[in-house]
């Protein structure tokens, strides 16, 4: 388990000179046509979001250019900026996402700092089984655990399937094993002399993991924090599953069911939505980058 | 998986060893704290994760209204039904084909960005990693819009060209078609970044070493490349695998399965059944022939880790 490191520069290829400097400069040159291309593919989607939620519906429905705003309105985005239930949705997320954030980061850190520190019996098999049990889809779960939840609620009377605080019992089990996974990446690169200096100097193994490990796998720590924002803000099944009333939904099950009736589709507002649905991950990402991809690629190329 | 034998700590627990005299209480107590620190997760996993898991199983036993008990009755009653063959079939096309478009895309895209000049790649990497980004629900619904049989943007620029009207989520092929561009588009982005990063730790003197010996470029990424990259490569594939053919917001959003079942894979179909047809038991079944593949990829996966474990 090495370090992972946070590569701002990229790789230092020499560029070199010569007789393979012309094959080179083609090579090149093809490079960017098929980049181009590839980047066209990607940025489709997003970029016509961003066109569609500028158009009218009388815009829409007159069916003109589709790639082109003729006439640009904000309306649909005062319409949804100023409804309720829009608000109420991205508020909903916005706690979700949070409290998730909170009780992931307070389960997976010492998890993480005792699994990678500090062995004890079983401490390998854990480890093992919490990557496991990131491999574990959602979609095998989310039958069995509304039974669960639904005859907890008949036994107890706390009826808690169709609120959106349910969510943050079930969310923690998609970033709680992947979190701790990467940070007992982080914790294990860390020098084992730095922990042995805090113990011969008195420090408890809580004062080592809040002094030192925390502060020293600080990029790990927001890598892992990043990641399970984004699931839960992105999760779709579990809230379309256990939560109905519209004031109990998220942002991206909220504006597919509410959005969306029956026949009528106003895309203007539904595409506003799901700009605004897709922000804040997407701020995250453009901002702190260079954490995201770390913590991408620290999950299965850690090693 | 998680059958952590724990007990033997929780005695000492209780009276929190004051006195660091000894070696051997300091180690008990370290393993006491460390259990500790372990607790919330181990619970979580246990409660959450392994229970319902193996409820699942329990549940696929029941009849419709879970009053009695009808053993392997579900699985019967799903092998005669030609829709479960159809979502078996469709749930493999899905997976296999998404994932070798992923891989091989990914791949290809990695190489490009790869070439460009250091200072340049952060910016092709930010912009190719965005479908990454934007939450499945949504950037589905943008290709739902695209997809509009009477708007569709895409008919609309085919049409300049005399091809068309395409029946994106109209005709049972074309569904599926489109069902699996969504995926590829939302996942090659992963490969390439997997890629990008391996390829960065491939040696330049091998392709120096390469190229001297008169390697064409096919031949330097056959020789040179490929073995680098095999274990990346191996382990992203077969995780890829699991997560796509756990898929579900995609299908869920873009057709629902339709037309008529034509695109359902298991996770979709297991809602459908198990949640909107309140028939959970029979959803429960669906969703657990998951399991065989998932296990398979998940044993390859463990063995590369294991056995990484062990190098390090």
């Amino acid at each position: 388990m090495s370090a992972i490191t946070i590569d701002k520069a990229g790789p230092t290829r020499k560029v070199k000179y010569g007789s393979m400097s012309r094959d080179r400069a083609w090579a090149l040159r093809w490079s960017y046509f098929f980049l181009v291309l590839f980047a066209i593919f990607s940025l489709t989607p997003p970029l016509y979001m961003l066109i569609t939620s500028l158009k009218s519906s009388a815009e829409i429905s007159a069916a003109t250019n589709p790639w082109w705003v003729y006439h640009p309105t904000l309306e649909n985005y005062i319409g949804l900026l100023t409804s309720n239930q829009f608000l109420r949705f991205f508020w909903n997320s916005a706690w979700v996402s949070i409290f998730v954030v909170t009780i992931t980061m307070l389960i997976s850190v010492p998890a993480a700092f005792a699994l990678a520190r500090m062995k004890f019996w079983g401490s390998a098999t854990l480890a093992t089984g919490v990557f496991l049990t990131y491999l574990i889809p959602d979609t095998l779960l989310f039958i069995p655990l509304f039974k669960m939840f639904a005859l907890v609620g008949d036994w107890t009377g706390i009826q808690l399937i169709n609120r959106w605080y349910v969510l943050l019992f079930i969310y923690p089990t998609l970033t709680v094993p992947f979190c701790t996974w990467i940070m007992i990446g982080y914790f294990a690169s860390i020098p084992k002399e730095l922990d042995e200096a805090a113990i011969i100097d008195g420090a408890s193994w809580f004062q080592t993991l809040t002094r030192i490990f925390i502060p020293v796998a600080l990029p790990g720590l927001i890598a892992a924090t990043i990641f399970a924002f984004t699931v839960s803000w992105a999760q779709f099944l579990y809230p379309l599953v256990f939560t109905t009333s519209t004031d109990q939904l998220v942002l991206p099950v909220g504006i597919i069911t509410t959005l969306i009736k029956g026949d009528v589709f106003n895309w203007g507002q539904i595409m506003t939505g799901a700009l605004l649905g897709a922000a804040p991950p997407l701020i995250i990402y453009a901002f702190l980058m260079d954490y995201y991809i770390a913590g991408l690629t620290a999950g299965a190329t850690k090693g | 998986m998680v059958d952590v034998a724990f007990q033997q700590n929780r005695v000492q627990a209780t009276k929190a060893v004051r006195k660091r005299n000894g070696l051997h209480k300091a180690l008990k107590r370290k393993s006491t704290v460390a259990f500790l620190m372990t607790l919330p997760l181990i619970l979580l996993i246990a409660v959450l994760v392994v229970y319902p898991a193996f409820y699942s199983l329990h549940l696929a036993t029941l009849n419709k209204s879970m009053t009695k008990f009808v053993g392997l009755g579900n699985f019967e009653f799903l092998f005669k039904r030609d829709t479960f063959w159809l979502v078996v079939k469709q749930s493999c096309i899905f997976a296999i084909s998404a994932v070798i478009f992923k891989a091989l895309i990914g791949f290809i895209v990695a190489h490009f960005v790869h070439n460009v000049p250091a200072n340049k790649q952060r910016r092709w990497r930010g912009m190719l990693l965005v479908p990454w980004v934007i939450p499945p629900a949504m950037s589905t619904l943008a290709w739902l819009w695209l997809f509009d049989p009477s708007y569709s943007a895409f008919n609309y620029t085919l049409s300049f060209f005399g091809i068309g009207p395409i029946p994106w989520t109209g005709d049972a092929n074309w569904a599926r078609f489109s069902v699996i561009l969504v995926n590829v588009w939302y996942g090659a982005p992963f490969f390439m970044i997997m890629y990008l990063a391996a390829l960065k730790s491939v040696p330049e003197q091998l392709y120096e070493a390469a190229a001297i010996d008169g390697a064409n470029w096919w031949q330097r990424i056959w020789y040179v490349t490929l073995p680098m990259m095999r274990n990346i490569i191996a382990i992203t594939t077969l995780f890829s695998l699991i997560v796509t053919f756990a898929n579900f917001d995609i299908v869920r959003i873009l057709t629902a399965g339709g037309p008529l079942d034509h695109t359902h894979i298991f996770a979709t179909w297991a809602f459908r059944v198990g949640i909107e047809g309140s028939d959970i038991p029979l959803g429960a079944s669906v969703s657990l022939f998951m399991v065989p593949i998932l296990a398979v990829a998940a044993i390859f996966i463990l063995r590369d880790i294991s056995k990484r474990g062990n190098e390090a």
